[in-house]
């Protein structure tokens, strides 16, 4: 296919885990209907978990994972240097995700938790964006392998990289599902940017904002709709804390 | 129209008969709300025991039948130097049980768009004309306005309507296909008796009306308060979450993106219905934002329903149903907005 008289490009394309579990890796090797097309978008010169190709001549850098440690502040600082292009992939890396759950004890105390007698150097958790420059996000627990699909059809026909301006109600809405709040449950959805087609809520599950917030939320209505609902001030913070995708709301 | 009277036993037999051989949608309850009162929506059913025709009102409107939440309009095909387009909008036949008048003059005023518009859409004709339609009236909820924007009974855009007498329904029959297929079943032709009985029911439901707003003069109303603060007021609420135009069974705005396969060998032209309270929904190609400030966004919307459809077509686009007032978290609703405004404008007069 040729768009505006040009052939696609085929970027060769390298995926690196830090701290993470790996489940947004395993969602780019996931849909296996188009897997095959979608692999023949890009050249894989580093990707762990599909190949034992080692190269560093990769033009986009996938980084899935938050920091964690001072060595993987070096290895994602040498991956930048490499990239022309990084992209943020998943929870973790764009805000620190679940694993951000260490940041609200001291670090000894977590060290002794996890480790006992044996402690390991260890960092506070941070996305990715706190130490590197990121030029694309892709947020997600775990990603939503159809968006990266788009996205990567995007980058090889040089059209525009969108995400959509609007919260997880629309797409819910899209599903005729019953409100969660109509249900006596919280959720994130308001506020949280759509993509996820209102995978959790559709299953009656209130969003917890894996892909933080969008572009508009209107934050100071939506704590005092919660409150009203019965919803304490803690219970909303817990919530937006989950996955540390909230963390420029100071207070609710 | 011509009427005729079917019992209750009967009209199940010819529920069950249409089920039989149609995709048929109705009725359902799908979920007990927080205050343990029953949700419905509208979904296929294989047996009439699944359809609650005695329902309150559906969650959402049965507008997604007819202009889905997300559509593929076209789908193109690659080859070396050149590529093809398949358009597909046939539908099936279809029935569509249990709609309220409100419902149904929403269609109407769908059609006015979609059908009898200066741009028809094949595939909303496609769908309309393949939906076989049964109304049904019902007591209306505290907060139903339809009275006040006279929707609360319909003449037109269904073929068979069903007032409930009590053991029978008073049936308008709209349609030669709703005429042939009900001679299979028991109908009488209304005696005095239950001619009364359908009078009584229809002053009955009129009366039972609790929510009045009024309409009069709205639009040239809207165009003097344009500036009024209250829109400020009713857009700090506002979460910019598109919910009222999701749930509304007249809100028809749309967009429309292409998207390319994967395998860069086929790409698709897909609609998707959207909502003037969106952030970018009067963003325009070089990013500009004719409407970045939320409480212009949330105006618009009410002048599109109160002032702009009603300048064009005579007639507001609202058809009191509230499913926008009920499903928005913040509380903003035709009713308290539109009274808001003319409390502002006495105010300042």
């Amino acid at each position: 296919m040729k768009y505006l008289g040009l052939g696609p490009q085929k970027p060769k394309v390298g995926v690196f885990d830090f701290t993470c579990c790996e489940g947004c890796e395993l969602q780019l090797a996931n849909k296996e209907t188009t897997l095959v097309d979608f692999l023949s978008l890009m050249e894989i010169v580093n990707f762990r978990e599909i190949s034992s190709d080692k190269g560093d001549d990769y033009e986009i850098a996938l980084i899935e994972g938050s920091i964690s440690r001072a060595d993987e502040i070096e290895r994602l600082k040498k991956i930048r240097e490499r990239a022309k292009v990084l992209v943020a992939i998943g929870t973790c890396a764009c805000f620190g995700g679940i694993n951000s759950l260490k940041n609200r004890y001291p670090i000894d105390e977590v060290n002794r938790e996890v480790y006992g007698e044996m402690p390991k150097e260890t960092l506070e958790v941070k996305p990715v964006k706190e130490y590197v420059q990121v030029d694309l996000a892709i947020p997600g627990c775990p990603i939503n392998k159809a968006e990266v699909e788009r996205i990567i059809v995007d980058v090889v026909t040089k059209a525009e990289i969108k995400f959509p301006k609007y919260p997880v109600c629309v797409e819910c809405k899209q599903h005729i599902n019953t409100c969660l709040f109509d249900l006596g449950q919280f959720c994130l959805g308001p506020v949280t940017q759509a993509g996820c087609d209102a995978v959790c809520t559709s299953g009656k599950m209130g969003c917890l904002g894996c892909r933080g917030p969008f572009e508009a939320p209107n934050f100071e209505a939506f704590f005092d709709i919660a409150k009203e609902k019965g919803f304490s001030k803690d219970y909303i913070k817990e919530r937006l804390s989950f996955f540390n995708a909230f963390s420029e709301v100071k207070d609710v | 129209m011509i009427y005729r009277v079917i019992s209750k036993s009967e009209f199940r037999k010819f529920l069950e008969s249409l089920i039989e051989s149609n995709v048929t949608i109705g009725p359902v309850q799908s979920d007990v709300d927080r205050n343990n009162d029953p949700i419905y929506k509208f979904q296929q059913v294989h047996s009439a025991d699944e359809i609650e025709l005695d329902y309150t009102i559906s969650y959402t409107a049965v507008k997604n039948f007819f202009l889905p939440y997300r559509e593929k309009l076209s789908e193109y095909t690659f080859t070396d130097d050149d590529w093809d387009q398949t358009i597909e909008y046939r539908v099936h036949p279809r029935v569509l049980v249990g709609l309220r008048p409100c419902d149904i003059n929403a269609l109407n005023i769908l059609d006015r768009i979609f059908y009898k518009g200066t741009y028809p859409s094949p595939y909303y004709i496609s769908r309309r004309k393949n939906t076989f339609i049964i109304g049904l009236d019902h007591e209306p909820l505290p907060d139903c306005f339809c009275s006040s924007m006279n929707h609360h009974t319909v003449t037109e855009g269904f073929d068979v309507f069903c007032s409930d007498i009590g053991d029978s329904y008073y049936l308008a029959i709209n349609s030669s296909p709703a005429f042939d297929f009900l001679k299979k079943f028991q109908v009488t032709v209304p005696t005095d008796e239950d001619d009364k009985s359908y009078i009584e029911r229809r002053k009955f439901i009129k009366k039972s009306f609790k929510t009045n707003v009024e309409i009069g003069s709205l639009p040239s109303f809207l165009d003097i308060e344009f500036d009024s603060p209250i829109w400020k007021k009713w857009g700090d609420k506002c979460l910019n979450c598109g919910t009222c135009a999701m749930v509304c069974p007249t809100c028809y705005c749309y967009q429309v993106e292409e998207n390319i396969a994967v395998n860069l060998k086929k790409a698709s032209k897909d609609m998707m219905l959207y909502s003037c309270t969106i952030l970018d929904f009067a963003e325009v190609a070089g990013g500009h934002n004719f409407r970045p400030k939320k409480e212009d966004r949330l105006k618009y919307r009410y002048y599109h329903h109160y002032r702009g459809f009603e300048e064009n077509a005579k007639e507001p686009i609202c058809v009191g149903c509230n499913r926008c007032g009920r499903a928005c978290l913040a509380d903003i609703n035709p009713k308290d907005v539109i009274n808001d405004l003319r409390l502002d404008n006495e105010e300042r007069s």
